[in-house]
This record gives C-alpha cells, structure tokens and sequence, in this order.
C-alpha cells in the first residue's frame, strides 16, 4: 500500500496523522475491479444500502417507541397516526426488513451459482454467512417489537426451540425470556438487542469488505485477474454502476411501501399480543420459510431443530464440498442444472413452509429437505470429480473481447 | 537451563520456574475472575425475583359442568381445568400404556378423576392446543389438538401423535374444599 500523492495541503496534513485519504483511495480509485462484472455484482452493495435505511429508520423510530407489553402495541399505533411521517418512517423500516433478505439472497445465490465461496475467499464466505446468521436474529427480534399475535406466538415457537436441547433445554428457555413465559422481560431485552446486532452487523459487513480487498473481486468468467488489461478502476466506473442499481431499487422498494406496505406482513399482527389465544395458523415471515419447512419436515422435536440450523451451518463448509477446481458455473455444463434445481427446491421450501403441516404438504417438504442436503452434501462433492468441465477462457479480457466478437 | 554450562547466575533456572509459577497462577486467577465476572451478565437475564414471587390461583369448581372445560391464567400460562365425563375417564384410563410416548397411567394425572387440571401449553413449542371450547377440534383422541404442528392429546391429556414429545404437564395443585382449587 503505497500512499497516493495528495495535491491538496489539508488533505496531505490529515493524511500523514491519520491515513484516511489512503485507505479511501485504495478502496475505491485505486482499487482494480474486474471489467466484466455483471448485475448480479449490484447486490452487495445494495444490500449495504439497505442496512443504513434499517438503521436511520430504526433509530428514529425508537425515538417513539415504548418497549413495554402495555404499551408496545400502542406505540407502534402512535408512529402509525400520530407522529409526523411515522407511517413513513415503519413501513420503510418494515419494507426495508424484507428487501434487506431480498437482496442478500439474491447476493448469496449469485455467489453460489458463480463459486464465489472458493479458495481464496473462504473466509469472506463464512463472514457473509455470520452477516446472514445476524440479520436473522435482529429481523426476529425486531418483529417482536410491535407486539402483535404474531410477534407473541413467533417469539414463543422459536424461542421453544431452544426446549429441544437435552437436559438444559428449558433452562435455556427460562434465561432467555426471563421469566415462564415470552412476558415483559422478553419484549425489554429483544428490543436492547435489536438496537445493538446491526451495530454488530456494521462491524461484520466491514470484515467482509477488508476481505474482499484483499482477495479481490470474484467475477462472472470465475477466472482470477492477471494483469491491468483485465481491470478497471472501482471508481467512477462500478460507482456509478451501483448508483444507478440503487436507482432501480429505489423504484421498486418504494413502489411497495406507498402501495402495497403490507404486502409482506400478516395482518394477524395488527392484533394485539394475546397470551391465552394461538392464531390458528402461526406463519414466520417469509424470509425464515424455507428453514420453517425444514424444521416441520423432521417428525421429532430434536431433529427438526437440528436439521434447521444445520441447513445453514452446512453452508459453512460449501468451499471444501464443491469439490470441483472450476469456479463459475457458466463453464460447468452439468452444475448448472443442479443449480437451477436446487434454487427450485428453496422456493418448494419456502412454499411448505407457508402452509399448514398436514395432507401432501408434509411429504413434499420433506422431499425437498432431503434434495437440500442431498445437493449440498452428496451432489456437489460428486459432481466436481464426474464432471468435464467447458474450456476456461485466457483471461478476464479474452472472455470478455469473445463474447463481443 | 538447568544443565546450561554457560556462567548463568547461580539461581536463575529456580528464578525462571517461579516466573513460570506466577504467570500461570496469575493467568488461572485472571482467567477465573473474568468467568466469575461474566455471571453476573448471565444471571441478570433470569427471572427476577418479582417474577419468581410464586404466584398461585384459586379457581372455583361449581360453575364448571360436566364435559365443560375453562382456562385459567397462572404464573401468566394458561391453565386447564376440564370436568371431565364418564366416557372420557373411561378412555383414558383404558388406554393401553404401550400406545403411549410418554407412559403415565390416568390416575397419576389427576386427583379426582373427574377434574383434570393441565398446563395448556403445547409441549412442542409452546402453542396453546385446541379443545377448550365446544366448538374447538379435539384431535383423534378426544382431548386436545395443537393446530401450529399438530399435536394430538388424549383425555388424559396424554401426546399420542404429532411432533410433541412429552404429555401436557399437570400442575402443583391442591382442593381446598370440593369445589375449590389452588394452583401453584
Ligand atoms: C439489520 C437491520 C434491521 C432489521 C433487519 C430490522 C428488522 C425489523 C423488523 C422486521 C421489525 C418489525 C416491523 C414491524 O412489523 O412493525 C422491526 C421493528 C423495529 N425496529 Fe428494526 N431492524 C433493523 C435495524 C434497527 C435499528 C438499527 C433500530 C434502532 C434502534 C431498530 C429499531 C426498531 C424499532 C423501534 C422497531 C419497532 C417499531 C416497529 O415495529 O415498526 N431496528 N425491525
Ligand atoms: S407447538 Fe403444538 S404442535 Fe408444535
């Protein structure tokens, strides 16, 4: 890391005392970008995007917030009616929850499809998959917050997962509501820590871009840089590519919270909390589905719950069971179509998940639990060794000159 | 060390295993006291004491008849007290225990036969079963049916099929007269 030549006196001052100027330009100017990078590369930092909204929101919105079981509820009603632009302020924070996930699976779907996971970038995978683990431990906590039957009866069927662990398992529950049951002491400590996991996901998403600088940018021809004729400058040229993709999911996002701000909620949870009444049909949001699917798919307590953390701390070791040497599946004539498969399968998942475990639900989700892990744990190890895979171009510029040929 | 035959001064090498003593000894006591440190934080996190001021509930029997059931709130669970009728006695105690996850004959569940009395929440994950009210699904056995997964209870309130392992827990409970109750 050499330090650029500064012009400007001020900024050269600053720069020997403190080396922000050097660490900006060495992250964005300097920083050689492979030139090929397709719109799925959009999605990272729209995903950041979407963490500052949930935080600017959130912390305005605690500002009227009262996290108390008599008051809750009302509170959220308060932001609603009362208080300027509150409506505003919840439904971009609500929305903004569910395309926080839409982003983020769309990023870690581009990365399973391109190998992005592979050899050197094993251990920005795993910080991807830790940003993951949190964002759904806030979104969880943070849906108690307004007190709704579903926010009740969602907290206390996760929070009895944890009564599946042998021996200590219900006092594990205990510690966690503070009480016998999901009660006041449970709704205070969710909202303390739904204040403070995005801090923790800041300071992770900020891991994962040293990484990535260090590593480097994976690409779509999954082929490594090998000199400056395959590069160009992350600024202005991916800068502005970015902004325009915040641009289009702008359009969208707030297409859905002036339009449809509660197409992704459940209106059960306009229903005050209610401890003695179960909604007959108790849904997560849709981003947990799949994992609810897999959960309900194993016919013992244990198991399901097992088998539901399992999916996704399998993912932790992706790197070492796709075992092929050929990073992107654009030149993997035979992963592509398991690829395409399994994210089928995902959104079978998702779809059981939704419904209530009875009839033909219940064999089809556990079918398509089985292929999860089947994909995962035997499909792709195998296929890195059967498969012949297509010829990989020279180089970054040579596949890209190819293509325009 | 102890066989160097450079001129160490003589006393160094039992000099160099008390510095290996205390910076152990010290490591162990700083390890120890961050761990006892650490309690503290944990512990804040269990019931208060306020909250674990037992609190117990009288429910009065009279107005509960034959094959009705009501739902009390105890310790802020909700509790059933179900006045239970001939046929239902009689099922329950006629199950055969090998059909059952958790094996525990009828009369160990209840005191008088008639009332049994339950913690109304699901032993799978906490939801509150159906079968309460006249109008409510029951399940394939008469008792109670949780409809987030869809647990099965018989009349003793026994799991009989479904994802929840262990049968709904009978509380601590005492008649105070014949048509009173304590819970807790
Ligand atoms: C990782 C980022 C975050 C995610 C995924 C997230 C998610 C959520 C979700 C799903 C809800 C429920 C919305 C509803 O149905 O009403 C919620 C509510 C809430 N969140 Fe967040 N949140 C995030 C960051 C924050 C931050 C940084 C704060 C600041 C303190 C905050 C404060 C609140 C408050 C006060 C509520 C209750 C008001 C309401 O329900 O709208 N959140 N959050
Ligand atoms: S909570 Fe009752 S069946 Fe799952």
């Amino acid at each position: 890391m050499s330090a650029p030549a500064f012009n400007n006196k001020i900024i050269k001052w600053i720069d020997e005392r403190i080396p922000l100027f050097t660490v900006l330009d060495h992250s964005t100017s300097s920083y050689p970008t492979p030139k090929n990078l397709n719109y799925w590369w959009n999605f990272g930092s729209l995903a950041l995007f979407a963490l500052v909204i949930m935080i600017m929101t959130g912390i305005v919105l605690a500002m009227n917030y009262t996290g108390h079981t008599s008051m809750a509820f009302d509170s959220v009603e308060r932001i609603m009616r009362d208080v300027n632009y509150g409506w505003l302020l919840r439904y971009l924070h609500m929305n903004g929850a569910s395309f926080f996930f839409i982003c983020v699976y769309v990023h870690i779907f581009r990365g399973l499809y391109y190998g992005s996971y592979k050899a050197p970038r094993e251990i920005l995978w795993w910080l991807g998959l830790l940003i993951y683990l949190a964002m759904m431990a806030t979104a969880f906590m943070g849906y108690v917050l307004p007190w709704g039957q579903m926010s009740f009866w969602g907290a206390t069927v996760i929070t009895n997962l944890f009564s599946a662990v042998p021996v200590v398992g219900n006092f594990i529950v205990t510690w966690l509501w503070g009480g016998f049951a999901v009660d006041n002491p449970t709704l205070n400590r969710f909202f303390s820590l739904h204040y403070l996991l995005p801090f923790v996901i800041f300071a992770l998403v900020f891991l994962h871009l040293v990484a990535l600088h260090t590593s480097k940018s994976g690409n779509p021809s999954g082929i490594e840089i090998k000199g400056p004729q395959d590069t160009i400058m992350f600024h202005p040229y991916y800068t502005i590519k970015d902004l325009y993709g915040v641009g289009v999911f702008l359009l969208v996002f707030m297409g859905f919270v002036f339009f449809a701000p509660n197409f992704f909620g459940e209106p059960d949870n306009y229903i005050p909390a209610n401890p003695m009444v179960t909604p007959p049909h108790i849904v997560p949001e849709w981003y947990y589905l799949p994992f609810y699917a897999i959960l309900r798919a194993i016919p013992d307590k244990l198991g399901g719950v097992i088998a539901m953390f399992g999916a996704i701390l399998v993912l932790f070791a992706l790197p070492w069971l796709d075992s092929s040497k050929v990073r992107s599946g654009r030149f993997r004539p035979v992963f592509k179509w398991f690829f395409w498969l399994f994210l089928a399968d995902c959104f079978v998942l998702g779809w059981i998940g939704g419904k209530p475990a009875e009839g033909n639900y219940i064999p089809i989700g556990q079918a398509a639990t089985f292929w999860y892990f089947f994909h995962l744990l035997v499909v792709l190890p195998l296929l890195g060794r059967l498969e012949k895979p297509l010829a990989l171009p020279a180089s970054i510029s040579a596949s890209v000159l190819k293509e325009k040929a | 060390m102890a066989h160097s035959t450079t001129a160490a001064p003589s006393g160094s090498s039992q000099g160099e295993s008390r510095r290996d003593f205390l910076l152990i000894a010290t490591s162990a006591v700083g390890a120890v006291g961050t761990a006892l440190a650490v309690w503290p934080f944990v512990h804040s996190m269990n019931p208060a004491a306020d909250t674990l001021a037992l609190s117990t509930t009288e429910v009065d029997l009279s107005k509960v008849a034959e094959g009705m059931a009501i739902t009390v709130t105890w310790q802020g669970k909700p509790v059933f007290v179900r006045h239970r009728t001939a046929d239902e006695i009689k099922s329950a105690e006629e199950a055969p225990l090998s059909d059952l996850r958790e094996p525990t004959p009828d009369k160990d569940r209840v005191q008088k036969p008639e009332w049994l009395i339950l913690v109304g929440i699901c032993t799978h994950l906490g939801c509150i079963p159906m079968g309460q009210k006249a109008s409510d699904p029951r399940g394939d056995f008469g008792g109670w049916f949780c409809p987030c997964h869809g647990s099965h209870y018989d009349t003793s309130g026994r799991i009989r099929k479904g994802p929840a392992p262990l049968n709904l827990v009978v509380p601590k409970y005492t008649f105070l007269t014949d048509s009173q109750i304590r819970i807790g």
